[in-house]
């Protein structure tokens, strides 16, 4: 509980120190930063646009952070959400060949879920048994196969796009959409599975015997090891769950908006999701605002081109983490030297 | 470094220390003659390491004054105490296990021919430094291959490079074998007598006895009186630092062995870095019987007991947990068959420092134990972790304390509490007392053979040849991954001598 709060406040700081910067960025090109993140904020949270926008931003980044978080519990570093997120979404969207389209929309979703959860279950698989077998670091698998994922999904794009001149999935039909917020806007109700995600995993890590031996094994793989647990056969599963979860990051696109399969349609949120679950200390359910914050500062971000470089939002981003990460060493020392004569 | 006005090496006085939670040090004063060996005892907590760190300049205290070579410490830093020649050797070894023995020694004060490491230097002059004071080691052996008793040799040498004239050296011996404690007394004995002023922490009154010439005693954070070691007796130390007379626990009476629970035949096992380790050693524990492991460190006790317990797989031979081959199951199954492990490296093997005790108590427990359906059962868990907590006087006795906050000998409770509470036929312990305290260690002990009475076999490989003859039935000794020899204490006597001589490799 302590330990909880402790890190609240860390992030609370972060989070204006890291304002702060900008706007001294802001003020240094003439401009008052006040104004400036008053159109920030309002544009990311007052207008029913940005706020359908923020939602679907945080969508993805909850699904590749929690799949970050998990890889990290157990120990490891799954670098490969960008792939995962690729070949599930990919997957998901294949299925427009598969189902017919009279599919009822309940069906097809559910189809779509386990589509997207095994695409990146696969993705993850080839790092994970080589991890376990031959003890290659899967730091360098993973992030290796994002390359490999994105080339072969792109390949097989070309014979499932809609036309020559679309590189692109063609829609899938109107009865499989998720529900939006509002409409026409993107932000829709995979947003709840994402929070049900979170949720489940914190509660599986916590409260059940196999998550207790993933974060044994994520602690002290030694004591995992003396205590019985099956080490290999856990790192692998984690490490294939992770990716998994990642697979589901697309689901938004594939059944909300657009409502298809794009090259390159979430640039970036595979690693983005690192930087998530680093903000989150790689707590399963602190991931959930911790993306809505970035999300909100990547939103904002556009909105203010007019008096800051639209990067101002990434730097910001990546100021907090900084910050969060260097506020929870110096917490961890505070506590530690607090705990050494106690 | 040497200030040849003052009789005092070290003068501390007044020293306070103060932790939000507890006072380490309170009004606590020392003072070292030059070229003394001087030891500071007193149980774990009563603040002699806490003294030693304001010594070291690793902490600041809050009041106080320390003088070395008649001279205040203006600042706290560690490179203020090494300016004044003060050197020290840490418990936990700070080494690059990677590097060599020479590169350890010279690091961040490397020779240099040009702009490059001066590699051949380095290794001579760690040489002539290790051949000065009788430390042997061989300077191009990488750390991570060196046994215990070598890594320690490194460290002082270390201190040593450094121009330290005040050596502290924090627990030596806890880590040692009785050949290598009498190697690091001579040591000692040969540093003191070129001129070195030597601070030994300890709660080792025998070493104590044959080293130092005078005793500090500590108790709750306070420096109690310092006495001269002729004037003295062991008892009478003891009780100074206990605050109460020590017991003499006699030996448990022998009981009828029962059926053999552990049989190891032949085994063979080959160590980390390669080479065979273990070489063809036969093995028999029944039930009612503790069997004590002697041995000099690195000669296959470690590599025997992962076989043993799983953590390793055997080149050759057998396994049998009560009568059932385990040679190639993997821990479960072992568990499975009533196996207990109170593991050598308790950090890394024993607990989970980020967990909480009631976490660690789950450790290794049978999957339905504390889990219903795959889904913890907290009911439990708490109720068993608070009647351990109780059972085994462990502080804080809070199941939801973090282990990393809890003292190493509470962890060791923790630990034995846990292993022994599955009611095991077998009990794999290997150093269990290693590093605790006397009121730590009379428990760990006093555990064992309780289980010894209650029909458990007992292995317990231990380094402290005291505590193999005050409670173990049978001693085997290894010597180079070969039973050495074998006494059986309820048909004979043994005393350290000849157990001595066996470690060493001369066959009884």
């Amino acid at each position: 509980m302590r330990a909880a709060l402790n890190e609240l406040l860390v992030l609370i700081v972060a989070v204006l120190l890291s304002l702060g910067v900008g706007a001294i960025l802001i003020a240094l090109r003439g401009h008052d930063p006040f104004m400036v993140y008053g159109v920030w904020f309002g544009e990311a949270l007052g207008s029913a646009g940005g706020r359908s926008q923020v939602i679907f931003k945080t969508t993805t980044l909850i699904f590749t952070a929690l799949a970050s978080a998990l890889a990290f519990r157990g120990g490891m570093f799954n670098i490969g959400a960008e792939g995962q997120i690729y070949l599930g979404a990919f997957c998901a969207a294949a299925l427009v060949f598969v189902l017919p389209a009279s599919t009822p929309g309940f069906v097809a979703v559910t189809a779509a879920f386990f589509a997207a959860l095994s695409g990146g279950a696969v993705a993850a698989l080839i790092p994970a048994v080589l991890k376990v077998r031959r003890h290659t670091h899967e730091v360098i698998t993973t992030m290796m196969m994002n390359f490999i994922l994105l080339s072969v999904v792109n390949y097989f794009l070309r014979f499932a796009r809609e036309s020559a001149e679309v590189v692109r999935t063609p829609p899938i039909p109107a009865a499989w959409r998720v529900l939006r917020f509002e409409r026409g806007y993107d932000g829709n109700t995979v947003v709840l599975l994402a929070i049900v995600l979170a949720l489940f995993i914190t509660w599986f890590l916590r409260r059940t015997r196999a998550g207790y031996a993933i974060r044994a094994i994520g602690s002290s793989p030694g004591a995992a090891e003396l205590g019985g647990i099956a080490t290999g056969r856990v790192t692998l599963g984690v490490l294939v769950a992770s990716g998994a979860v990642a697979g589901l990051g697309g689901l938004n696109f594939v059944l909300g908006s657009p409502g298809y399969f794009e090259q390159h349609f979430a640039p970036f949120q595979g690693y983005l999701g690192i930087a998530v679950a680093l903000l989150a200390r790689n707590h399963p359910f602190g991931i959930v605002p911790a993306a809505f914050l970035f999300a909100v500062l990547a939103e904002g971000g556009q909105a203010i081109q007019e008096w800051a470089p639209p990067e101002l939002g990434t730097i910001l981003q990546a100021i907090t983490v900084v910050f969060v990460v260097l506020g929870a060493e110096l917490f961890a020392r505070w506590e530690k030297r607090r705990l050494a004569h106690a | 470094m040497t200030n040849a006005g003052s009789a005092n090496a070290i003068e501390m006085r007044g020293v306070t220390k103060r932790y939000p939670r507890v006072i380490a040090n309170q009004d606590a004063s020392l003072s070292v003659r030059r070229g003394e060996i001087h030891a500071v005892v007193g149980e774990n907590g009563a603040g002699k390491s806490t003294l030693m760190k304001v010594l070291a300049g690793v902490t600041r205290p809050d009041e106080g004054v320390v003088e070395v070579g008649g001279k205040a410490y203006q600042k706290y830093t560690p490179e203020e105490a090494a300016h004044r020649g003060v050197g020290m050797v840490f418990q936990h070894f700070v080494l690059v296990p990677t590097l060599t023995v020479a590169e350890n020694v010279v690091l961040g004060h490397e020779p240099r021919k040009g702009v490059v490491f001066d590699r051949a230097r380095a290794e001579s002059d760690v040489l002539a430094l290790s051949r000065r004071f009788g430390l042997e080691v061989d300077p191009s052996a990488p750390v991570e291959t060196c046994s215990i008793g070598v890594q320690q040799r490194v460290e002082i040498l270390k201190v040593l490079a450094r121009g330290a004239e005040v050596l502290i050296l924090d627990e030596p011996t806890a880590i040692l074998t009785p050949a290598e404690v009498d190697e690091l007394l001579a040591v000692l004995r040969r540093l003191a007598g070129e001129g070195k002023t030597i601070v030994l922490i300890t709660h080792k009154l025998r070493e104590v006895m044959a080293v130092a010439e005078r005793i500090t005693i500590m108790r709750a954070g306070r420096t109690v009186t310092t006495v001269e070691v002729k004037s003295t007796t062991q008892d009478a130390v003891a009780e100074l630092m206990v605050g109460r007379p020590p017991k003499h626990e006699q030996r448990p009476p022998a009981r009828p062995r029962g059926p053999a629970v552990l049989e190891v035949k032949g085994l063979v096992a080959r160590s980390d870095r390669g080479p065979v380790a273990v070489h063809g050693i036969d093995l028999v524990v029944h039930a009612g019987e503790i069997v004590g492991i002697a041995g000099i460190e690195g000669n296959g006790q470690t590599e025997l007991i992962e076989c043993i317990t799983g953590l390793r797989a055997p080149q050759a031979g057998t396994v049998r947990i009560a009568g059932t081959d385990v040679t190639s199951s993997d821990v479960a199954t072992r568990l499975k068959l009533g196996m207990a492990h109170v593991p050598e490296d308790r950090h890394r093997r024993g607990v989970v420092l980020d967990f909480s005790i009631e976490e660690n108590v789950i450790l290794g427990a049978p999957p339905d134990r504390y889990a219903r359906m795959g889904v913890l059962d907290r009911g439990r868990m708490r109720t068993e972790t608070l009647a351990l907590v109780k059972a085994h006087d462990v502080r804080p006795p809070d199941p939801d304390a973090r282990m990393s906050a809890l003292s190493g000998g509470n962890q060791q409770k923790v630990v034995i509490g846990r292993e022994l509470g599955r009611s095991p036929r077998l009990i794999i312990a290997a150093h269990p007392t290693r590093g605790l305290d006397l009121g730590a260690m009379e428990h760990v002990d006093s555990s064992l053979v309780q289980a010894r009475a209650n029909d458990v076999a007992v292995l317990l490989v231990s380094a402290e040849l005291s505590e193999l003859l005050a409670i173990a039935d049978r001693i085997v000794v290894l010597y180079g991954g070969r039973v050495a020899g074998e006494v059986d204490l309820r048909s004979a006597t043994a005393d350290e001598r000849t157990l001595g001589a066996m470690m060493a490799g001369k066959t009884a």
